[in-house]
C-alpha cells in the first residue's frame, strides 16, 4: 500500500515513494490497465481554473476505465453560498473514492485531507504546493536523460514566487544532482529552499545570464517571469527579455539538453524552438496522464500489489 | 521547604510586596514586560470569576531588566496551560504554592504541536479563512520555528501572533 492515505505536498514523499511513483508510471503504457479502476469514481473540485490537471485528471481515471464528477467552476458550488470547505468535502466523500481538489487558498488541501474519509490528491493550494506537477517534473526528466541522478539542472525564470521549481528543488534533493539557479536578482530562489539545499548537501550555484549555464545542463527547466510580481516596471523591463529562449540561445547545449515547462507559456520559450530537438515541453504534459493514472492506481487500486517488484 | 516570600532578594521581596501574597495556587515569575498581557489572555486570567488574579509588570529585575509578574489563587496550571506559556515566553519561572509554600517548580517543556496558540501569519492560509484551530509544528526549539499545518509556512518566535 503507498505508505500514505492523501497526496498533498511533496515533502510527504521519501525517496522510495518518488521512485515507486515514477516507476509506477514508466509502467502505465506498457500494460493494459484498462479495467483496473473500472467502478471507481473520482471527483474533480477545482475551485480555480485548471486545463491540464483537471484534464489529465480525467482522462487518466477514464483510461483506468474508472469514471468522473466534478466542476470547474466554484460559481456553480455551495461554496457561494456559504458553505465551508469542511462541509463540501464530507459531502463529496459519499459521491465518489478519491477527491482531486484544487482551491485558491493555501493549506486546503491538507484541512480537506483531515477532514475527509476517502483519499485527496492535492491538484494545487494557492501558492503552497502542486505535488503531481513535481512527480510529473520528475518521471520527465527520468525519461530523457534515463536516469536521476548525477545530472545537472537548470532553472530559469521567476524562482522566488514559482511554486513548480521550489517543489522541484526539493524534489530533487534526493538525488546526487547540481542545480542552477537563474533569475533576476529580485526573484532569486527564497533562502529557505536554499538552506533545505544546503542541508541536503546538495551543490547548487545562482546566475544572471542564461550563456552562463546553457552549455552545462542536461535539463533547463523554464518557467515565465510574471509582470505583476514586479514592484518596479523598470525592473521587469529591464529582465522581461533575458530570459527568452531562441534557436540560437541553446546553439551550444549538450545534445541530450531537453527544455522544459510547466506550461502554460507566454513568450519565454520562442515558438521556433519547438521544432528542435531539446524541446521537450508537450511531451512533458502528456507524461501528466500516465503519472496521474499511477497516483490513482497505487491510492485506490491494487498496483500497490506490484510494488516490490517494482521498486 | 522554602516560603514563597524567601523565593526572592529582599530588595525584590519588597517590591512584590504589591501583590498579595496567595496561600494556594500559581506563581508565574520573570515574565518579559511586553509579553504580560498576552499571558493573561491565554490563560483567559481576565475571566477568572473565583479567587486573586494579581498581576503586575514593569517591575525591576536583575535576571531581565523589567518582568512582570502573575499570582494566581486556588488554581493551578494544566500541561496545556504550560505548554502554551512555553510557547510564549520560555523563560519565565513557575512554581506551584501550597500552605504559602513553594510545594512544586514546574518545567516549561515545549509541546511538539502548537495548536490554537497563534494565528497564521500566511493571510491566505486556510485557518484564516475556516473556522478551524491552528496547528503549528515545532521544527526547531531554540531558536523556535514552526511549520503552519496548513499552509507550511516558517514562522519564528518573535513573529508569533497569539490568538
Amino acid at each position: 500500500m503507498f505508505l500514505k492515505k492523501d497526496l498533498i505536498s511533496v515533502k510527504d514523499l521519501s525517496k522510495e515513494e518518488l521512485l515507486f511513483l515514477i516507476n509506477t508510471a514508466e509502467n502505465m503504457d506498457q500494460e493494459d490497465c484498462s479495467e483496473l479502476l473500472r467502478g471507481k469514481i473520482l471527483a474533480t473540485l477545482f475551485f480555480e481554473p485548471s486545463t491540464r490537471t483537471r484534464l489529465s485528471f480525467e482522462s487518466a481515471m477514464k483510461r483506468l476505465g474508472g469514471s468522473v464528477i466534478g466542476f470547474a467552476d466554484p460559481k456553480v458550488t455551495s461554496s457561494q453560498k456559504g458553505e465551508s470547505l469542511a462541509d463540501t468535502i464530507k459531502m463529496i466523500e459519499g459521491y465518489a473514492d478519491i477527491i482531486v481538489m484544487r482551491h485558491p487558498i493555501e493549506g486546503s488541501a491538507r484541512l480537506a485531507a483531515e477532514t475527509a474519509k476517502i483519499p485527496v490528491i492535492n491538484g494545487g493550494d494557492g501558492a503552497n504546493q502542486h505535488p503531481t506537477q513535481t512527480i510529473v517534473d520528475l518521471f520527465t526528466i527520468k525519461k530523457t536523460q534515463g536516469k536521476l541522478d548525477e545530472l545537472h539542472i537548470a532553472m530559469i525564470g521567476d524562482l522566488k514566487f514559482g511554486r513548480t521549481v521550489h517543489s522541484l528543488a526539493i524534489a530533487l534533493s534526493h538525488f546526487r544532482v547540481k542545480l542552477y539557479f537563474v533569475s533576476p536578482e529580485s526573484l532569486r530562489m527564497p533562502e529557505h529552499i536554499l538552506e533545505a539545499l544546503r542541508k541536503n548537501n546538495i551543490i547548487f550555484s545562482e546566475h544572471e545570464k542564461l550563456e552562463d549555464v546553457i552549455p552545462l545542463v542536461d535539463i533547463f527547466y523554464v518557467t515565465r517571469i510574471q509582470k505583476e510580481r514586479f514592484p518596479d516596471i523598470m525592473e521587469y523591463e529591464k529582465v522581461r527579455n533575458a530570459y527568452i529562449i531562441k534557436k540560437e540561445t541553446i546553439q551550444h547545449a549538450k545534445p541530450n539538453m531537453k527544455i522544459l515547462h510547466p506550461l502554460p507559456r507566454v513568450n519565454e520559450i520562442h515558438t521556433e524552438v519547438d521544432e528542435t530537438p531539446h524541446a521537450y515541453y508537450f511531451q512533458q504534459a502528456h507524461h501528466g496522464v500516465l503519472v496521474r493514472m499511477a497516483l490513482l492506481a497505487i491510492m485506490i487500486g491494487n498496483a500497490h500489489q506490484h510494488r516490490n517488484d517494482l521498486i | 521547604m522554602m516560603n514563597e516570600n524567601e523565593q526572592q532578594p529582599n530588595n525584590e521581596k519588597e517590591r512584590e510586596r504589591i501583590i498579595s501574597f496567595i496561600q494556594e495556587g500559581t506563581v508565574i515569575d520573570h515574565i518579559p514586560h511586553q509579553k504580560i498581557f498576552d499571558l493573561v489572555r491565554i490563560l483567559a486570567l481576565h475571566k477568572n470569576t473565583e479567587g486573586t488574579v494579581s498581576i503586575a509588570t514593569n517591575l525591576p529585575s536583575k535576571k531581565c531588566g523589567k518582568k512582570g509578574i502573575i499570582k494566581v489563587e486556588g488554581r493551578f496550571l494544566t500541561p496545556e496551560e504550560v505548554s502554551k506559556i512555553a510557547v510564549i515566553c520560555p523563560h519565565v519561572t513557575m512554581n506551584t504554592i501550597k500552605e504559602h509554600h513553594v510545594s512544586d517548580k514546574i518545567s516549561l517543556t515545549l509541546p511538539k504541536i502548537i495548536k490554537n496558540i497563534a494565528t497564521c501569519n500566511n493571510p491566505n492560509c486556510i485557518s484564516n479563512h475556516e473556522r478551524i484551530p491552528t496547528v503549528f509544528h515545532v521544527l526547531e526549539e531554540s531558536p523556535l520555528k514552526m511549520k503552519c499545518n496548513y499552509c507550511e509556512i516558517i514562522v519564528h518566535r518573535e513573529e508569533l501572533m497569539i490568538k
